[in-house]
Parts: structure tokens; C-alpha cells; sequence
């Protein structure tokens, strides 16, 4: 594994930074960003402060009755505890390279890194985490990861690996959050589903208003395997998560549902690519945003159909809600075509609160800055139902309500 | 006098998208009252309606309401209901995600009165409209046909307990068992509380329960003519041709109001 980060180092200098100018970085902040104020973490942090930043651990809340609970600071693994069932169970949480045949797992899914922040990762992840699950195990509990980061002026670089065996069935969750420290904070995620395999994966993002965050997640399913992602946007000064997820056999089925909220001078930005490469493949994309005072949203989303993915069913859906005149959204669907076999459909809006659901609520006694609060709740709620565990919805909606309570609003006031 | 109980409406006009729709209309609503709007399709009776809670797509160009002596005009929508006026809208707007119990949670919380105490009165007052509680946790409106969003309102007047109600053909959509119900809660309401209501009808049917005091026909803008029970019979019978004559029809456009008429009359020439 030295190696194989040793050569990733020395590659580096090869790969071209991302430029706003390429399809995939267009409406992000790309350009804004200043790579050398920020250093890849060398040593695994310790000390009081950190004890203290994690005391009010969301791991608490979102832990009970989880198959395993995580913590890490700053990209490397600090405590892991797996339920005694799941142990028995022989599913496997842990750093990569103590796991058996581990090092040969990374980079099984995602080959090779899709941009600069894939090769910075692969070059300066200290501790890869993985969850092997094995075939046939459905896990009761949550596999909870709570990844923080701690350190000013930090470049955090966690990698995750899952792998949900053949008719298993597992749901991760990871939250992510921090100090209020400026960070870079670049999480891979490389998930594998085997045939018939059910994987659930959500992201609750809570990070602080300083960070930069580069997500990317490569997710590939199997024969008749499904994979359900979720994400929670609601922290970060810019973040953006690539998604790219292959549905590789007959039968494989992805849904993402996503609930993104900005304010101040956020950015939060995301890309999926869907593609669809086996026949009988359904993907089901949800994501649903709201911008308020200076903030931006970009949702990005390309569905692929190949030759031979006949009957594909593939519907990508993109709301947005813009609360201020200074905030903006960008929606971008794309559908690539290559069989006419399919049942493919993309809708996408911007708007602004709907002034008649507004005054409907106020002609029954609402205050207008209430009503849009119901009226934005209500737009999020079939989000908050699909999270994977009633926690997790439960931790996005007050997430929510505590945006929703710093932001005033427009609406006709006084008549 | 400040605290008379009434909904008095005078000389009101008011346009929509530049074009004046109401040209001074006046009626006095008092506790108990029922006071019935009819007239031709387009006459203004739902401007009406939305102008008087307020909504914001509508330009109050002239005249005044006041209800108890408190000036609307002054209020926003939200303020309008807390003072004591329902509209019930004769095309509820369907709400994804908000449902009847959160929304009427929050207007007792903003009205001052008990919040808790809202899930059991929708549960009476579902009771009494014969609608099943399980449409209680349901976003609102939507999913719903016509005559289950009437109800709907009705509902909501009953828990919301106004002073005033202006009942934008609450009738439409509903069956005749439903209407049956929906107008006897309502005339109830005018008995038990003293509710005054502005219902706007085309059908004779409604207002066989609810016992009008007053029928106002509405055409071109104006109540053209007021009258009694009687009123409604004859309009059944001859219908607004018949009893308005050429007012029962929309006045032709005409080149007043037209930008290129700014000019009309005077000689392009001198
Ligand atoms: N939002 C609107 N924009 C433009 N015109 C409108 C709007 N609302 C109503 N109108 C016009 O105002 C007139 C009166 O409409 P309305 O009050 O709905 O009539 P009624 O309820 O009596 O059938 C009609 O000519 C209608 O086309
Ligand atoms: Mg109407």
C-alpha cells in the first residue's frame, strides 16, 4: 500500500488542476481555490481539543443500535467498535491494511481517479476504512462513521470501501462535520454491491462554514443488487460530491434522493453520472435544493444508456426553491441515449416560493415567515421520509429547521 | 362607531393585471347574516374574493372594508384570518408536505389560542362533516377531488371558528349528500356562532339550507340587483339574461384602457 501511494505521490505532478473552463467544473468555484494554504495531515491528531470538538458526538444520537460506530479525525480512523453480532456475523469494519486481503480490495471499484482531488486522496490517505460485509448477511443496525475535522488549515483526505457481498443487505451512514477550522476535506467513497445485494449509504454534511470539500463516490451494483444514496447538504463554504454510479448487471437499480439547503455565500455542488450498462437497469435521481441570501447550488446530472442496457427506466428529478434575490441554482440534466428501448425522463425547476401555496397558508392565519417555513419543510419532507434510518431524517430536518429559522422572509408583508 | 359588528364593504374597486375588474362594490355583512353573490362567469366574484384576504396579485384601486370596525386594508392576509375572516377558495391550492394539522397548529399558535388543542377539534370537526380522519394527515388538497377539497375548507372554517366567511362557490364539486352536509354545518355555524357569510353561488341548491338573507347580482364590475330568497327562483327560472337584460354580459373590450387610446380624441394632425 506504500506503494501504491508512493507512486500516486510521485504521479501528481502529471495531473492537470481542474479548471472551470471543463464541463464538470462549469458553475463550480474551482478557481477560487487556493491548494497551498492547506497541508495534507501528517500525524494522527491527538490532545484535548480534539476530545472536545467530538464530545457531542453525533455518533450518540445516530449510534444506538448500530452494527459498528467510527470515528475519525482528519482522515485517520480514531476509535472503531463493532456490535458483537455483527461480529459474529463476520462482517469486517476496520483499516484497510489490517483486513485480510484488504489492500488488494482498494481501487477494485474505482480504478483509477477521476480528477486531481482522486489523485490527492490516493497519495495522502492515511488510513483507508473499509466494511466487508459478507455474502448473505443482512446487518440489522447502521454501520455509523462520523468523520470530523479538527485542524486549521488542514487538507483531510478519508477514503471509505465498502462492500456489501452477494444477497446482503447494509446501510452505512456518514457524518460529516468539523471544527470552525478552514479545511480541505476530500472523502472518497468506493462502493460495491454483489449480486442480489441491497446497499444503503447516506451523507449527512455538516460541515463548518470554512471548509472546502471535494467528494467523489464511485458506486458499482451488481445482478439484480440495488444501492439507495442519500445526501444531506447543509454545511461547508464550498462542497461539491461527484457521484458516478454504474449499474453493471442485469436487473441493478440505483436511487439517490438528496436534500441540499444554502445560505450566507455557500456553494454546494453536485454531479452525478448514472450509468447504465446491464438491460432491465433502474435508476431513480431526486434532488431537491433550496438558496437562500448569496448562496449557489449546482446540480449536475448525466444519465448514460449503452447499447446494451434495453429497457432501462431512468428518471432524474431537480427542484429548486430560491429564497433570496441574490442566491442562484443551477440545474443541469443531460440524458446520452444509445438504445431505444428505454423509459427515460428528466424534469427540473427553479422557482421561488409559489406565491399561491404562500398566500393558501396565510388566508388561515400563518405569518408569512411560518408559512414559508411549512411551505419549505413540506418541499423537503419526502427527502427527510426516504432517509435510510429515521435518524438520519430526523438529524437532516433539524438541520434544516435551524436554516430555516435564520432566514427571513420575502413574502408580501403588509398589504 | 368603532365596534359595530359588521363586514362593511364600500365603494370598492380593485384590478387585476391593469384591467379594473371591481367598480365600487358595496354590501354590509352582519353576525348571523347570510348574504349570497351570484353572476354571469368573469362578473368578479372571485376577485371579490381574494380581494378582501388580501391576495397579492390583486391592486385595491379604491373604497374600503372594515370588519368590527378594524380596516383591512391595513392587514396582511395572515392578520385578516387572525382578525376573523375565512376564504374559502373556490379552487384550493394544494400544498405537498404541509398538512391540515401542522398549518392549523401553527395559525392557533399565531392567533395566541392553544396549539395542542387543534388535533382534537379537527377530529369533532371532521366528525361533523362526515370526513374520514385518516384525509387529516394527508399534505393538503392534494390527491383530492373537488368536492373532498370543499370539505376540506369547510373544515377549516369550523376549526378556525371566524367571524366572516366568504365562500367562494363552495358548492361546486360537491355531491348532493355532501352539500347537504357541508350547508347545514355552515348554517349552523351562523346560528351557534353568529358566523355572517358571503356566499358566492350559481346554484339555488346551497342556498335552500343556508336561507339567505340578501342575493346580490353581480355583473360588469357591480351588484346590478339585491333582493330577497325570491331573487335566486328567478334567476333559476330566467337566468341572468333574463333578469339583468344586457348587463348580464361582459362589456365588449373597448379602446378605453388600451395604451394606443392614450391619445384617442385628440387630432393627430394639429
Ligand atoms: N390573475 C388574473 N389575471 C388576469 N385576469 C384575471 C385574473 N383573475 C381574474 N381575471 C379576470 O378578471 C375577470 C373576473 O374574474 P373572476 O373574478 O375570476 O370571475 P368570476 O369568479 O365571477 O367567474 C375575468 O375577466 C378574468 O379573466
Ligand atoms: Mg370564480
Amino acid at each position: 500500500m506504500r506503494a501504491r501511494r508512493a507512486a500516486a505521490v510521485a504521479g501528481l505532478g502529471d495531473v492537470a488542476h481542474p479548471d472551470a473552463g471543463e464541463e464538470v467544473w462549469r458553475y463550480s468555484r474551482i478557481d477560487e481555490l487556493d491548494l497551498e494554504s492547506y497541508l495534507p495531515s501528517s500525524q494522527r491528531p491527538t490532545g484535548a481539543s480534539l476530545g472536545a470538538s467530538l464530545g457531542d458526538s453525533p455518533g450518540d444520537s445516530l449510534g444506538a443500535g448500530a452494527a459498528a460506530t467510527v470515528v475519525l479525525c482528519d482522515g485517520w480512523i480514531q476509535s472503531v467498535q463493532v456490535s458483537e453480532a455483527a461480529t459474529e456475523a463476520g462482517v469486517l469494519v476496520g483499516t484497510v491494511a489490517d483486513l485480510e486481503g484488504g489492500p488488494e480490495i482498494l481501487g477494485a471499484v474505482l480504478e483509477a481517479p477521476v480528477d486531481l482531488f482522486g489523485h490527492l486522496n490516493r497519495a495522502f490517505c492515511p488510513e483507508p476504512l473499509a466494511v466487508l460485509v459478507p455474502d448473505g448477511i443482512r446487518l440489522d443496525g447502521p454501520v455509523v462513521i462520523v468523520s470530523h475535522v479538527a485542524t486549521e488549515g488542514v487538507a483531510a483526505f478519508p477514503r471509505l470501501l465498502v462492500r456489501c457481498g452477494i444477497d446482503a443487505e447494509a446501510t452505512v451512514v456518514e457524518v460529516q462535520t468539523s471544527d470552525d477550522v478552514g479545511a480541505m476535506v476530500t472523502p472518497v467513497l468506493e462502493a460495491i454491491v454483489g449480486r442480489a445485494g441491497r446497499l444503503r449509504h447516506a451523507v449527512l454534511q455538516e460541515l463548518g462554514q470554512r471548509v472546502w470539500q471535494m467528494a467523489h463516490q464511485e458506486v458499482h451494483v451488481g445482478q439484480e443488487a440495488s444501492v439507495e444514496l442519500f445526501h444531506a447538504g447543509l454545511g461547508g463554504d464550498y462542497a461539491r460530491t461527484r457521484t458516478d454510479c454504474r449499474l453493471l448487471g442485469r436487473g441493478a437499480g440505483c436511487h439517490i434522493t438528496a436534500a441540499y439547503f444554502g445560505d450566507g455565500s455557500q456553494a454546494l455542488d453536485y454531479r452525478t453520472f448514472l450509468d447504465h450498462a446491464a438491460p432491465d437497469t433502474v435508476s431513480e435521481l431526486l434532488f431537491k435544493g433550496a438558496v437562500d441570501d448569496a448562496s449557489r447550488s449546482v446540480y449536475s446530472g448525466l444519465i448514460r444508456v449503452r447499447p446494451e442496457a434495453v429497457r432501462t427506466r431512468a428518471n432524474q428529478t431537480n427542484r429548486n426553491i430560491k429564497l433570496s434575490p441574490d442566491a442562484w441554482a443551477e440545474s443541469v440534466p443531460n440524458l446520452e441515449i444509445e438504445t431505444d428501448d428505454v423509459m427515460c425522463s428528466h424534469a427540473s425547476t427553479v422557482s421561488p416560493v409559489d406565491a399561491d401555496q404562500r398566500f393558501y397558508l396565510e388566508s388561515r392565519g400563518v405569518p408569512t415567515d411560518v408559512a414559508e417555513r411549512l411551505l419549505l419543510e413540506g418541499f423537503f419532507a419526502e427527502v427527510v421520509e426516504a432517509a435510510p434510518v429515521p435518524a438520519v431524517g430526523n438529524r437532516l430536518h433539524s438541520g434544516l429547521r435551524a436554516k430555516l429559522d435564520q432566514h427571513e422572509a420575502v413574502g408580501s408583508d403588509a398589504a | 362607531m368603532q365596534d359595530e359588528r359588521v363586514l362593511k364593504i364600500e365603494g370598492l374597486r380593485a384590478s387585476v393585471a391593469g384591467s379594473e375588474i371591481l367598480k365600487g362594490i358595496n354590501l354590509e355583512i352582519r353576525p348571523g347574516e347570510v348574504h349570497a353573490v351570484m353572476g354571469p362567469n368573469g362578473s368578479g366574484k372571485s376577485t371579490l374574493s381574494h380581494v378582501l384576504m388580501g391576495h397579492p396579485g390583486y391592486e385595491v384601486t379604491g373604497g374600503s372594508v372594515t370588519l368590527d370596525g378594524v380596516d383591512l386594508f391595513g392587514l396582511a392576509p395572515w392578520e385578516r384570518a387572525q382578525a376573523g375572516l375565512f376564504l374559502c377558495l373556490q379552487h384550493p391550492t394544494e400544498v405537498p408536505g404541509v398538512s391540515l394539522e401542522a398549518l392549523l397548529t401553527e395559525a392557533a399558535r399565531a392567533g395566541g389560542r392553544d396549539p395542542d388543542a387543534v388535533r382534537q377539534a379537527l377530529v369533532t370537526e371532521a366528525g361533523r362533516l362526515g370526513i374520514d380522519e385518516r384525509l387529516l394527515d394527508r399534505s393538503l388538497n392534494v390527491d383530492l377531488s373537488g368536492g373532498e377539497k370543499k370539505r376540506n375548507e369547510a373544515l377549516q372554517l369550523g376549526v378556525l371558528g371566524a367571524r366572516y366567511a366568504v365562500l367562494d362557490e363552495i358548492d361546486s364539486g360537491l355531491d348532493v349528500d355532501a352539500l347537504a352536509t357541508v350547508s347545514r354545518r355552515i348554517q349552523e355555524a351562523t346560528e351557534e356562532d353568529g358566523l355572517g357569510v358571503l356566499a358566492i353561488t350559481h346554484f339555488a341548491r346551497l342556498l335552500e339550507v343556508l336561507e339567505p338573507d340578501r342575493i346580490h347580482v353581480l355583473s360588469r364590475g357591480s351588484i346590478q340587483v339585491t333582493g330577497g330568497p325570491e331573487l335566486a327562483e328567478q334567476l333559476e327560472a330566467e337566468g341572468y339574461v333574463g333578469v339583468l337584460g344586457d348587463a348580464a354580459t361582459e362589456e365588449p373590450e373597448t379602446l378605453v384602457g388600451l395604451p394606443h387610446a392614450a391619445g384617442f380624441g385628440e387630432d393627430p394632425f394639429a
